[in-house]
């Protein structure tokens, strides 16, 4: 299973690539991990990769080999897209953060992205998690609500998942995000 | 037990079970977390220096006072290093001695690449590479058992996809290997010409044991399949390479220096073809060819940048996987300074009086680019003192009046106290200021001497920038609210015009760092008043953009440091009331 997960620095992709890596060692899989973290970290675009199954060797994911584009935000996920395998599913939150470019009036946010995405032949899951995350308590769970998108569209028990998120969160925090998980889990 | 580990997190796990006593650091992406994992272990004391020499220096008198030791950085760091690198090559250590250094290809955060390696060559000791992170922690004792056997300081070389991927490691128990007795060796360690001289001859012996040890050493294995194909590799490229084609045969080096030859020789006369896929400068691949073999190296494979299984696959198997079209045009997300950073507004004050600007390496570096513009240069650590001293030297003092040097607290105490020194001592002009934000922000929040913490958490002294100008002789230092426009604007100019050296301290904690309250409420556009000027977008707030007719601030990004708020012309920028 390879896994890439699209976002702006700040939105939790590392904390996310830590419950998908939890869950896999979990379920007894050879598992890596990778993010670069750094300079991207200031809000810049992160990509981080999943990878579990018998033996993993590569840390990355290669381009048109991932099963789930996890994107944080729909421009991240267009960016990105090319790792998608053909009929792998897209899931996107359609929050949208301004870059600098675009802030400074440079360049336009590309405002067709949900049209292209549909076109494409992908299975496609754009899903509020801004709003999700607000409703469980704070903007700061858009992750773990996709994670509970990710979840319901994947064939692991939702326990284990539940598991994960638990080994994973600080206590401080655990139940907003067990909510977050839960609404994302429940979306159609 | 196995636990799912970053390479940095094995590292240290490693240190940890080796017994290491000592453990010292500067942060630096992607080592940072090697010693701060350290840090969790009470057995080991563990601290940041304040730059990779001094870390290298404290290292080194520990490991030679019987401690094994671990000394981390990233690789720019090992250039700071380098000068007592080359000389503990000749004296050697006592207790283990291992230096951590992850480089980074593709300069995911760094400003150059570089080759570690080339110090293992350059100071004559061993190298030994990891790929992944069980071999992080089982390299970690490896490295501290040859520094000892050879007596020898050993570098562990990491990569960004080493140090920062997580696969999972045993766990095992620490072997308390203790203090080794303190003896009292003058010819050894003091390194004066009449001993080093004599050392230099050990020291050549000693890579000539080394050699032989590469030709048995476990972590240098081959691994034959179908012998059509050879692939000599090494780190993070092996892993790749096994994604690829598993069918292959590989010879794996967990040690790149100095290289076993007689087994890559055996190797290469086993195989049809073979490969030297290695990330970075082709060090192995030029010793292959000096003994005469020829391999396929860096004419196919790039020498810059990460390699990837893309990279193998259209080389080997002459194979593109088919990918979605990309999505033209998008526009780039670049880091940016975060919403409320305090370094904003010094450097949107700096680029209205159109000041020359010397500039550092810490997250105001973002300052240089769009929309700030701020900064004219970067070139290392603590460089920025110094360059404007030169600035000055080149073009004299009314150029001085023109120009500031820029830098972070961390980075100040890293060396850019030696160049404030200088310019002192050569009765220099120039205007310095630190942005201190009171904490290493950009690797990821550790302390120095600015936060009044140790790595540990323990409470230690704040030293006083202030205290310290006026104690090296700078009359002029002068301590500015960094959100205080007006206050800054006036002060730079001061400072600037004066015909003396001064040290402007802009203050405020960073807006991540843990533990500080601010009192700020969030802002938004009165829409009647903003007539679309746009002069807030020059501040480079993520929180704020134009509509196409007015700005408009991102409630969810605002941090309500109010920075915006004082550069509108026409009071459209206003605190929200919450209904």
């Amino acid at each position: 299973m390879n896994i890439v997960i699209a976002a702006v620095g700040g939105q939790g992709a590392v904390l996310t690539s830590k419950i998908l890596g939890t869950l896999a060692q979990n379920i007894g899989k050879d598992v890596k991990v990778s993010e670069v973290h750094g300079m991207s970290q200031r809000g810049g675009s992160v990509i981080a990769y999943v990878r579990f199954g018998d033996n993993v060797y590569s840390p990355v994911v290669e381009k048109g080999t991932a099963d789930i584009l996890l994107a944080f935000e729909m421009l991240e996920g267009a960016r990105y897209i090319e790792y998608l395998k053909e009929n792998g599913t897209l899931i996107v939150n359609t929050q949208r953060i301004n870059p600098m470019p675009v802030i400074t009036g440079e360049m336009m946010y590309p405002d067709d992205l949900d049209d292209k995405f549909k076109n494409l032949s992908i299975n496609y899951i754009p899903v509020d998690a801004l709003s999700i995350a607000k409703s469980a308590g704070t903007i700061k769970a858009v992750n773990v609500a996709l994670i509970g998108v990710l979840a319901k569209n994947s064939s692991i028990e939702k326990d284990e998942w539940i598991k994960a998120i638990k080994d994973t969160v600080p206590e401080k925090f655990l139940e907003l995000n067990l909510n977050a998980f839960e609404m994302g889990y429940r979306l159609k | 037990m196995k636990k799912l580990m970053l390479g940095n997190e094995a590292v240290a796990r490693g240190a940890y079970e080796a017994g290491v006593l000592v453990a010292t650091a500067y942060p630096g992406t992607p080592s940072t977390e090697v010693t701060e994992y350290i840090a969790n272990y009470s057995d080991i004391k563990s601290q940041w220096s304040v730059n990779e020499k001094v870390a290298l220096e404290v290292g080194i008198g520990s490991a030679i006072a019987g401690a094994r030791t671990v000394v981390s950085m990233k690789h720019v760091g090992l250039n700071v290093a380098a000068d007592p690198l080359m000389t503990v090559s000749y004296t050697g250590i006592n207790a283990g001695l291992l230096i951590v250094v992850a480089d980074d290809p593709s300069m995911h955060s760094s400003q150059n690449e570089q080759d570690t390696r080339y110090y293992g060559i350059f100071a004559k000791i061993p190298v030994l590479e990891p790929s992944n992170s069980q071999e992080c922690k089982d390299y970690v004792k490896l490295g501290l058992e040859i520094s000892e056997k050879y007596d020898t300081p050993v570098i562990l070389r990491l990569g960004t996809r080493v140090s920062h991927s997580q696969s999972l490691v045993e766990l095992k128990e620490r072997n308390e290997v203790g203090l080794k007795s303190y003896d009292y060796n003058p010819s050894k360690y003091i390194s004066a010409p009449i001993n080093m001289r004599k050392r230099r001859v050990l020291v050549d012996e000693r890579l000539l044991n080394l050699e032989k040890e590469a030709e048995s050493i476990s972590i240098n294995e081959i691994e034959y399949n179908s012998k059509k194909i050879g692939i000599i590799t090494s780190g993070v490229a092996y892993n790749y390479a096994k994604d690829v084609v598993l069918d292959a045969s590989f010879l794996k080096l967990g040690m790149t220096y100095p290289l076993p030859t007689n087994k890559i020789a055996e190797f290469i006369n086993s195989c049809d073809t073979v490969y030297v896929f290695e990330e970075l400068e082709p060090i192995t691949e030029q010793k292959i060819r000096s003994m005469g073999y020829n391999v396929i190296g860096k004419e196919v494979f790039p020498i810059s940048g990460e390699l990837s299984c893309e990279i193998l696959r259209k080389v080997l198997l002459n194979e593109i996987k088919e990918v979605l079209p990309p999505f033209e045009g998008l526009p780039q997300r670049p880091p940016v300074l975060c919403p409320g950073c305090h370094h904003r507004g010094p450097f949107y004050i700096l680029k209205k009086l159109k000041l020359h600007v010397a500039g550092d390496i810490g997250c105001y570096t973002l300052g240089g680019f769009a929309p700030l513009n701020a900064i004219d240069t970067t070139i290392c650590m603590g460089a920025s003192v110094g360059m404007a001293h030169g600035f000055e030297q080149a073009r004299g003092i009314d150029f001085a009046k023109k120009s500031v040097a820029v830098i972070g607290d961390s980075t100040f105490w890293h060396s850019g106290v030696s160049g404030l020194i200088d310019i002192v001592y050569n009765k220099g002009h120039s205007t310095v200021i630190i942005l201190d934000n009171s904490v290493t922000a950009m690797t990821g929040h550790q302390e120095n001497p600015s936060t009044g913490k140790t790595l540990s958490g323990e409470d230690t002294p704040v030293i006083d920038f202030e205290a310290l100008g006026k104690s090296i002789g700078i009359r002029r230092t002068r301590v500015v609210d960094a959100y205080d426009l007006m206050e800054l604007e006036k002060v730079i100019k001061e400072e600037t015009n004066a015909e003396e050296p001064s040290l402007i301290i802009t203050k405020r904690p960073c807006i991540l760092k843990k533990g500080i309250k601010f009192d700020f409420k969030t802002y938004v556009i009165d829409e009647n008043n903003c007539n679309g000027c746009k002069l807030c977008l020059k501040i480079g707030c993520p929180a704020i953009s134009f509509d196409g007719k007015i700005a408009r601030i991102n409630t969810a990004l605002c941090v309500g440091c109010g920075l915006c708020k004082d550069v509108c012309k026409f009071s459209a920028i206003d605190i929200e009331v919450k209904q």
